[in-house]
This record gives structure tokens, sequence and C-alpha cells, in this order.
């Protein structure tokens, strides 16, 4: 849809959280995710990948469609895998808002933890070594769309995606720009699946976040970009506003989160300030399936006495898309708010955290108009955000 | 105002506060320079052998930053904020659990490697140390950005934040520098004060102008 922006009045104060993209294995757009999410279609699965000999249960992108879909961006073979998924996300976002690229008022940031780290694998012998750099594969981006503005890259460890759409209501807030769209993405690699085997926190499963007998998590990819502006005429998609946002720091331990989820609550009390929970839906959680983030994040939830309100997780779906993760998590949070249906947690059979939280069991109709976003990650940091329908 | 009360830098094997070189230890490697540096300070932290090097540059910049002032007992380490920021990411210790899967007759990688492959563990690193639980941001640029490590942090201050470690943390092969500079609310800046206000101009002119050593 493209809209005459000449008559786009700038509304002060709120910032809407407007046209967005998933691309995953589960679909290249939006609808076909949530379609998918609804249909409890579950895109980690054992998969073999090109550099073992065992199959790992992820969530890969089906490297023929992607192709496909690449079809369709000039000079193809000249972006990285990485590359070639966010181009087809901004380009979705930027073709539904009719937002033009060199847009005076439009920044974009990028929100990844390891860009193109296949690069260090040798993946691609005729492309510039030099994009493993985070700054140089934006860089790219922005000479492939024209940006204005240089894009600002965030790579905050998992809470990158909410934390950067947290930015951009600040950014926005400040009168500095009128819209930023946010890319989140990180690809499958061998890079950071040894990593987390190393760390024992792989599950051969499909993962089952807050259950009894979750066993860690599954590793993703995916790349998810959404619009936010002041612009109420692109507010039609959702008329939903981003209206606080926080991140804090454990101080606890780089590697594993506070047992008491002292970081997430100071966000969640942080965020909660001067708001109301009448309306607020659920919160879609982190949810990694580990042992410890979902028993810190349901003891967080407890002590911010958010027990009534229900909880999912959406790595049973897509398992761990790391810089994507937060952004596709709001998208499909997002699409749950505007179709009224709370989406189960996928992978929860019997609760197995000891704060007392209450996790989705099925995909519920229910009347609600707000959400929270929270996430956690290494480096002890947290973030969330509270969404409300205008 | 957002003032810059203090500030450190790491170059050339040599650590400066306030523009004044404090320590320079030549002919030192990049590990001998980060192990003397970090026993001049006679500290007992025994988790500083365990970082990568980009955490010890981190950690060592920012207890030279914050010797002689009263930073982290003036604000509340709650509402402060640590936004640090470089060219390279974690890339040097990528390589280095890249090396350890590269080989699959000599596969090791390691969990002690492996979490120091992102940049924010930097800020975790100083969280720890100084109990620090306020906003997070790490900003990958292609060189030192003034520009918009002092737009985010005017951003933050008017939110819930009240004081800001800022900085460039950058270990690259071999090439290394860091820069943290410390941010409160000063009323009433006296005009003769060694405060500065925050701006882009002036966080680039001291990131600029240490008087490094020949």
């Amino acid at each position: 849809m493209f809209i005459n922006f000449k008559i786009c009045i700038p509304k002060p104060n709120m910032i809407f959280a407007s046209y967005n993209n998933i691309i995953s294995p589960l679909g290249f757009t939006t609808e076909q995710n949530y379609r998918a999410v609804l249909n409890s279609e579950i895109a980690v699965k054992p998969t073999q990948l090109h550099f073992s000999n065992d199959a790992f249960c992820v969530g890969k992108i089906n490297d023929e469609l992607l192709e496909q879909h690449a079809v369709s961006i000039e000079k193809a073979h000249q972006h990285t895998r990485l590359e070639k998924l966010s181009i087809l996300s901004i380009q979705d976002v930027l073709q539904q808002s009719g937002i033009q690229p060199q847009d005076d008022k439009l920044l974009v940031v990028y929100s990844t933890t390891k860009g193109n780290i296949d690069i260090l694998e040798n993946a691609y012998p005729n492309i510039d070594s030099k994009r493993v750099y985070l700054h140089q594969l934006t860089q790219h981006l922005q000479n492939h769309f024209q940006f204005k503005h240089q894009p600002v890259v965030l790579s905050n460890a998992c809470i990158s995606g909410i934390l950067a759409i947290i930015m951009a209501q600040r950014w926005i807030q400040s009168g500095q720009f009128n819209h930023v769209i946010v890319c989140g993405g990180d690809i499958l690699s061998e890079f950071t699946i040894s990593g987390f085997k190393s760390f024992n926190a792989l599950s051969t499963e499909p993962c089952k976040p807050f259950d009894a007998n979750r066993t860690g998590i599954n590793l993703g990819e995916a790349v998810s970009s959404i619009l936010l502006t002041n612009q109420e005429l692109l507010s039609s998609p959702y008329h939903t506003a981003i209206v606080a946002g926080a991140s804090a720091n454990d101080a606890n331990h780089i590697s594993g989160p506070s047992r008491n989820g002292d970081g997430l609550y100071q966000c969640l009390q942080t965020i909660l300030q001067n708001q109301s929970l009448d309306g607020c839906g659920f919160i879609s959680a982190h949810g990694t399936a580990t042992p410890f983030n979902d028993e810190m994040e349901s003891i967080a939830f407890d002590r911010s006495a958010l027990n009534t309100i229900p909880v999912n997780s959406l790595k049973g779906y897509y398992g761990h898309t790391l810089g994507a993760a937060g952004v596709l998590e709001t998208v499909l949070s997002l699409e749950s708010l505007k179709h009224q249906t709370l989406i189960k947690s996928q992978g929860f059979d019997n609760i197995g955290v000891s704060g007392k939280i209450s996790v989705i069991p099925q995909h519920t109709p229910a009347t609600f108009s707000s959400f929270i976003k929270t996430a956690s990650g290494f480096g002890g940091c947290n973030a969330a955000a509270l969404f409300k329908k205008i | 105002m957002n003032t810059i009360i203090s500030y450190a830098h790491i170059k050339h094997n040599q650590i400066a506060v306030n523009g004044k070189v404090v320590l320079h230890l030549p002919n030192k490697s990049y590990t001998e320079f980060l192990t003397e540096a970090y026993k001049s300070l006679q500290l007992s932290y025994p988790k500083f052998y365990k970082m990568d090097a980009q955490c010890k540059l981190a950690f060592l910049a920012m207890e030279f930053a914050c010797k002689d002032n009263h930073f982290l007992t003036e604000n509340d380490l709650s509402k402060t904020a640590i936004v640090f920021s470089n060219s390279s990411a974690s890339l040097e210790t990528d390589q280095v659990h890249q090396n350890s899967i590269n080989d699959k007759q000599n596969y090791f990688p390691s969990p002690a490697v492996f979490v120091y492959t992102l940049p924010n563990i930097t800020i975790g690193e100083i969280a720890i140390r100084h109990h620090i639980t306020g906003e997070n941001a790490f900003f990958v640029s292609p060189q030192f950005n003034g520009k918009l490590l002092t737009n985010y942090i005017h951003l933050l201050t008017q939110t819930n934040t009240e004081a800001v470690v800022g900085g460039w943390i950058n270990s690259d092969n071999n090439t290394y520098e860091a820069f943290i500079f410390l941010v409160q609310n000063v009323e009433n800046l006296n005009k003769n004060s060694i405060f500065k206000p925050l701006n882009q101009t002036s966080i680039t002119n001291l990131y600029n102008q240490t008087s490094w050593m020949h």
C-alpha cells in the first residue's frame, strides 16, 4: 500500500508499531508466519547441516526457497545469505509503508549478534571478507537501498531486537526521525551451534519453554523488520504504540541470569511506572527453555505481581533466533493483539518453574488491548517493553 | 547538564587519565601490557584473568576513569547506564572460537571462549565489577562516533537514566584502544571547571587530544 506523505501529520509522543516482515522457515511474510503459528507448525526439527554428520534440532530457512525469492534482488550473487534475507525483509517493509529509503527522516537500526559470521567459514570466495564487520554489513545494505543516514548497528546479545525497538521509540520521540526501521537478523552457523553445544545448552528435541522436562534451546534463523513511526496514517496495521521500554543489567554473571531475576524485575518496574495493566493480554517472554533462563523469568514476573497475566514463549516454534528474536516475537505479538488471539506457548505441558506464572496452553480467543515483550541475554542484559492499542 | 567528569584512554602501551599519561609500559607485548597495567592497580579481582583482551581493556579503562572521583558513590548505580561501542564487535575472540572448530581432528570449542564472542560482554564485566544495573547498549560503527554516543546518551538521560559510562572499546588483531568517559548531571558548571559539558564536539576533542608519549 502506498501512502501520500504530504498529508501525514506527526502526532507527538505517540510512536506506532507499524508495517513489518518476518522471514523464517515458516514463511517469507508476517502473514505466512502468523498463519503457520496458528496452525501450530514448528520450524525447529532434526536437520542435517553441512558441517556435521549429526543432525541438530534447529530452524533453518530452506536454501532453495531463499534463492527463489532472491531472484528479485539486484546482483543477488554479490550478497551473503544474511544480506539477502535482510534486503528482502527491509524491502517488504518499504513497499508496504511507501516510505522512500532516501527519506531524510528515516533511520535504520540493525540488530544482530553475529552478522555475516559465515564469512569466517570461508562461505563466500567472491565476497569481500571485510563484511564480517557488522558496520560493513550495514554499509552494504545502505549502498543497496541508498539510505540517507548510516544505519545504526546494535549488538547486545539476545536483547538486541527488543532493545533496538525501544531505541527507535526514543529516537523518534526526540524529534530527530519520523521513522525507524528496525531489522533484526542472524543466521544458523557452525559458529553459534558449536558454541552453544560447548555450553551443553542445546536440546536434541523441539524445545519446551517453562516445561518441567525442558532440556535447553534450539537455534533458529530468521530476519524480521518493523517500522516504528510517529505518522498516524501509517498506524493502520495495528493502531498500537510502544508506550514504555527499558533495559537493565543483572550485574551478576556474564553467562547466566540472576537467580532472583533482578535485571528483568528492574526493567518491568521501570516500564510499569504510571502504566495501567488493565487490558494487558499477555507477556511474550524470552523463554529459551534453558533451566536457568525460564526459572529466572518466572521469578521476575512473579515478583512484579504479573501472575495473572498469561505468558508465552515463541521459541518452541522458531528456536532462538538471537538478534532477530526480539523483533520477530514483537511482530507476532502485534498480530496476536490484532486478531485478539493468545498464542499457545509451543512445547509446554507441565509447569517447571517456581515463580507463579500462567503459561498459555492453547491458542485462545481473548479480549485485550496491550502486551508486554521481554528478553534477557548473555552479559546479564535484560529488556522489556509495553505495547498498547490506541 | 550532562557533564563529562572524568575519562581514561588506553593505547600505544599507555594509559592516560583526563588527557595525561599516567602509565607507560614500553616494549611490552599487548598481553604483558594488560597484565602489568592490572597489577599496577593492586586489586584483588581474579576474574580479570579469565577475560578476553577486549574485556580486560574495558576493565582497566574503567578502573582508571573512576579512580580519583566519586562517580560510583555519588550516583544511583541502578540508574547508571553503560553505553559502549567499537568497530570489530568481538571479532578477535570470534576468530579464536572459529579456529577451535575449523579442524575436525582437533576440535575443541570452549564455553570460556564462546561467552566472549559477544561485544556486550564488556558491559557485563563492568556491570558486575561495579554493581551498575542501569540501561545497556553496544553499538558497532566504523570508527569512534562521538555523534552517536552523545546523541543516545542524551536520549537516555531524558528517561530514567541519571549517569552514564560511555566508551569505545576495540581490540582487533593486536590493534587496541579503549576510551571510557563518565557522564553525570552537574548543575551550574563553573567556566573554569575541568569538567566539560557532553556534546559531540567536546567528546570528540577529548578523544583526539590525549597527549601520548613518544
